[in-house]
């Protein structure tokens, strides 16, 4: 405990003493908005520094444990030439792509037009070449409760993705940002991005986080999600990063009447992940749905952090969040549902259910209900349990054997998130991830174009007749 | 015959000092404010109490000067100068009343709704009893019937004088004065409680009821209650009353402990229905309470069963660690809150035995302004192979300015328990409501009813008497509350 802190501090100084001794570039292009924000955000982290395990919303988190005291700051004109070879579990679909390599924009044109308006790129690109649209939205969305982890971000960004889609547009083909961890040397990356939806805008995106090196890095990643009045928003994360990167990984959204927002975050790998989304919906008849699903085993902990504040009435939300644990893993689940007072006819459902299987591995789960309002539909459920054993004796008798059934029950559980999934392409390939995943076949070094595990044609031999 | 000149010849009786008598020194019985190694002595030696515990009391009052007060509830608790608290007054009579028509009529209309008999309603409105029927008949009866099965029921300070071991062997072994700051305060510096012993086998015939200790009046603010059962025993007890307490003690820190040996059953209940402040929120209880079971041997079973109606501030979880292997953990729990009123609680159920299993249900309702909160731990430890929990909380929430709060908190440590948990937030039925307003019950009856209904999973867990009284409890506690 005391070594954590310890640590902690030491991070903190060192983001400090990077900023000190950076700050000419990180604030280079800062239109005064940002610089304000910048500013408050280093008094705040100098004040407070980063959160620890007696704060509510970070007990039992391990991610604070991250903190080791190793890190290197990347330095700000490193150049990632190429990417090495990259196979994307997800490449050949038909997407726009954004690469970033440990946190900073990778490609030719660093700010991609496209003729109905759509801007795609850089953040940084974007706070040069748009800084009137860029200031009317960034720090928009930030959370009234702040923490280490937000301000850091906010103090030191320096790069990350930008998507805006303008009014009455739907973006034609999903956008997918791959973010790829390569670096030797225990990188600490603040990665900052925003995405803007205008009114009756529809988009899609896919945001991938992987790495390749065994490294423990950490990645600090804060989103900003605005949604116009009527506007779309489909977000799927997929999260396979190896065992000794740690992942911080917030999303926060404010929502405008009628404006839609689906979620979906699916977990496979990663040494400790910590997901924070942070829900607004601001203007009435916006509706939320957030999705998750995590499937980890060895030592891999989780952490899924979800506040969802219904501030006006008439508004929905719903949230299902499932786990498989396995080995020694350990999943945290903290849901808070806020109804305001006067946020009548709210209609919010919270649910988050988990299998274990096996003695060592561990879930804390907190789902809670905080309302103000009497004219209300809220319900929260938790469960944690094991595969049913009726279902397995059933399938068994029917001849299927005792690992297919196993694979067949956990599949299903974990199908009732992957089938939100709106994208047919992707979704086929989730379920196809899953099926390996369950069966430990997919690991995070899948993703090396080497290949050092053959591929396989992975299918469930189950004999239909004889179901 | 005419009786009114009899009963005030009684009451002026009964009223009177003791003049001819060796009963001294009532004047010096009280310690002055505030707090400190002085007053924790003092009041040890003014309690004739032994060397071990005062050690007690000195021990928790050093650790209690290291913590400060919390204030992580969901409430509005302010910084209490405990400083300005006097800490042990003797059991002083009060200024008792000459007769039922001195008492405030409000008081009496409620008594009469819950259905409580005349000299009940004299009893507990500090009007001097009849001494025809005064309890100590009933209690002499009661006391036999327990001494014949060898339990012991008696005030905490009776049961340090006469069965010190028994005392000593069990205090603050559930309940540790380092437990939480109320816990270490009550532990320096309490006044007076209840102690049960339930020896080994025995099914006690009777419901215990601190109603029947007659000293049970003025147990004062830090009540300290243990309960002990032996291998195989079995009681039922209920504290608290469901008739309004007009008290003027603003800080209620008891502690409640409980033990169940191998075999063992402890039924607890309890109704509590402190003076809730008034209707714009001024005054009232602040009842912060540590109450918590230990089922220490293997197949033991504790069930807590409340009702809570009054107090400002009600902050308390009463909890079981499930210790022995099949033990059975409770909770069964109706909170009401109106007005201003605020309440945190919840309970605790900590699996560390094999097949524990636990159950939760809570039912709060909150109208006027106020704010009601369940707040529960369920945790199984890796140990506790095969534990089972079900928890249910609802809410019900009457009108739009309160709140109700649901903050479970589920932890598993193994692969073979199941945990399950669900809760969920609504008004009242406005069909339920048309329904009965159709067949001509006034909103107000109407309203009781649900409410009643809505409650029925934990009313019906209490013992039988405390169930029809609570029952109108709810309606009561409620009245004002829609319009």
């Amino acid at each position: 405990m005391k070594d954590n802190d310890n640590n902690s501090g030491i991070v903190q100084q060192q983001l400090l003493d990077f900023y000190k001794s950076n700050e000419a570039a990180i604030c280079a292009d800062d239109t005064p908005k940002v610089r304000v924000l910048r500013n408050n955000a280093l008094q705040r982290f100098q004040d407070f520094g980063f959160p620890n395990a007696k704060m509510e919303n970070w007990r039992n988190s391990k991610i604070i444990n991250a903190l080791h005291g190793n890190f290197r700051m990347p330095a700000l004109d490193e150049k990632h030439s190429e990417a090495k070879p990259f196979s994307c579990e997800l490449c050949d679909m038909d997407t726009e792509i954004i690469m970033l390599v440990n946190g900073v924009f990778s490609g030719e044109t660093s700010l991609k037009k496209y003729d109905n308006g759509m801007v795609i790129g850089s953040t940084r690109t974007a706070m040069k070449a748009r800084p009137d649209l860029f200031d009317r939205y960034f720090g928009t969305t930030m959370p009234a409760e702040t923490n280490g982890f937000y301000d850091v971000n906010t103090a030191l960004w320096h790069d990350g993705y930008f998507v805006y889609v303008p009014k009455n547009v739907a973006a034609e083909r999903p956008v997918q940002v791959i973010k790829l961890i390569d670096n030797e040397s225990n990188p600490f990356v603040q990665t900052r991005n925003l995405i803007i939806l205008e009114d009756n805008a529809s988009l899609q995106l896919i945001d991938c986080d992987d790495s390749f090196n065994q490294q423990s890095s950490l990645i600090n990643a804060f989103t900003e999600i605005v949604i116009g009045d009527n506007a779309s928003l489909d977000k799927y994360k997929l999260q396979n990063i190896n065992d000794n990167t740690s992942l911080l990984n917030s999303n926060s959204i404010r929502q405008f009447g009628n404006s839609r927002f689906r979620s979906n975050t699916i977990s496979f790998n990663g040494g400790m992940i910590r997901n924070n989304i942070h829900v607004a919906l601001d203007a009435e008849g916006a509706e939320a749905q957030v999705y998750g699903l995590y499937l980890m085993d060895k030592h891999q902990h989780i952490d899924n952090y979800l506040k969802v504040n219904h501030k006006v009435p008439n508004c929905t939300s719903f949230e299902k969040f499932k786990g498989i644990l396995d080995d020694e893993a350990s999943a945290v689940f903290n849901g808070h549902v806020y109804v305001a007072p006067g946020a009548q006819k709210t209609n919010a459902q919270q649910n988050n259910s988990n299998i274990i299987l096996t003695p060592k591995a561990k879930i804390d789960a907190k789902p809670f209900l905080e309302i103000y309002a009497d004219d209300v539909k809220c319900a929260h459920g938790t469960s944690t349990g094991q595969l049913d054993q009726e279902a397995m004796f059933y399938m068994q008798q029917r001849g299927i054997s005792k690992a297919n059934a196993r694979m067949l029950l956990m599949y299903a559980f974990a199908a009732e998130i992957s089938n939100h999934i709106a994208i047919p392409a992707m979704q086929e390939r989730i379920d196809d991830m899953i099926k390996r995943r369950l069966r430990g076949e997919l690991s995070s070094c899948d993703n090396c174009v080497l290949r050092c595990s053959h591929p396989k044609e992975y299918h469930f031999e189950i004999d239909e007749n004889k179901l | 015959m005419d009786t009114a000149p009899q009963n005030n010849i009684i009451n002026e009786v009964t009223n009177k000092e003791y003049e001819y008598g060796f009963v001294t020194d009532i004047e010096t019985d009280f310690v002055p404010k505030g707090l400190n190694e002085d007053i924790v002595r003092l009041i040890s030696r003014k309690k004739e109490e032994p060397e071990w515990l005062l050690d007690f009391r000195l021990k928790a009052f050093r650790h209690w000067l290291t913590l400060k007060q919390p204030n992580w509830g969901h409430l509005h608790l302010p910084q209490i100068d405990y400083q300005d608290i006097i800490y042990y007054a003797a059991p002083k009579k009060r200024s008792e009343k000459q007769s039922l028509d001195e008492v405030d009529p409000e008081l009496l209309a409620t008594f009469d709704k819950l259905g409580i008999s005349l000299d009940e309603q004299k009893r507990l409105s500090g009007v001097a009893v009849d001494a025809v029927m005064d309890s100590t008949s009933v209690k002499t009866t009661f006391q036999d019937t327990l001494s014949k099965h060898g339990i012991i029921f008696m005030s905490f300070s009776e049961a340090v004088k006469n069965h010190p071991d028994l005392v000593r062997k069990h205090l603050g072994t559930v309940v540790p004065y380092t437990d939480n700051f109320f816990a270490a305060l009550n532990s320096a510096v309490f006044s007076d409680g209840s102690f049960c012993y339930i020896p080994k086998g025995v099914r006690c015939p009777l419901e215990l009821s601190t109603y029947f200790r007659i000293n049970a009046a003025n147990t004062g603010q830090f009540e300290r209650t243990l309960i002990v059962a032996e291998e195989g025993a079995y009681v039922s007890y209920m504290e608290g009353c469901t008739a309004p307490q007009r008290d003027e003690n603003q800080l209620h820190a008891a502690i409640v402990e409980i033990i169940a040996e191998t075999d063992a059953e402890v039924k607890y209940s309890t109704v509590q229905n402190w003076y809730p402040g008034d209707k714009n929120g001024k005054g009232g209880v602040y009842n912060l309470v540590t109450k918590r079971g230990l089922c220490r041997g293997d197949r033991s079973k504790i069930s807590w069963t409340q009702v809570e109606t009054g107090s400002a501030i009600t902050w308390k979880y009463p909890g079981c660690i499930l210790k022995g292997d099949h033990s059975v953990g409770e909770f069964y729990s109706v909170a009401v809150t109106n007005n201003y009123q605020e309440a945190d609680t919840g309970t605790k159920m900590i699996h560390l035995g094999k097949n524990t299993r636990s159950t939760i249900i809570s039912k709060g309702i909150s109208s006027g302004h106020s704010q009601n909160s369940y707040r529960g731990l369920v945790r199984v430890a890796p140990n506790a192979i095969n534990a089972r929990n079900y928890s249910q909380c609802d809410s019900l929430l009457l009108g739009d300015q309160c709140g109700a709060h649901t903050w479970p908190y589920v932890q598993c440590g193994n692969e073979s328990s199941i945990l399950e948990h669900e809760a969920t937030t609504s008004k009242i039925s406005e069909d339920q409501l048309f329904y009965c307003q159709q067949r001509g019950i006034p909103t107000e009856k109407a309203i009781g009813l649900i409410v009643n209904g809505y409650a029925k999973d934990v009313l019906n867990k209490l013992p039988m008497e405390f169930a029809v009284e609570a029952q109108k409890l709810l309606s009561i506690t409620l009245e004002g509350s829609v319009g």
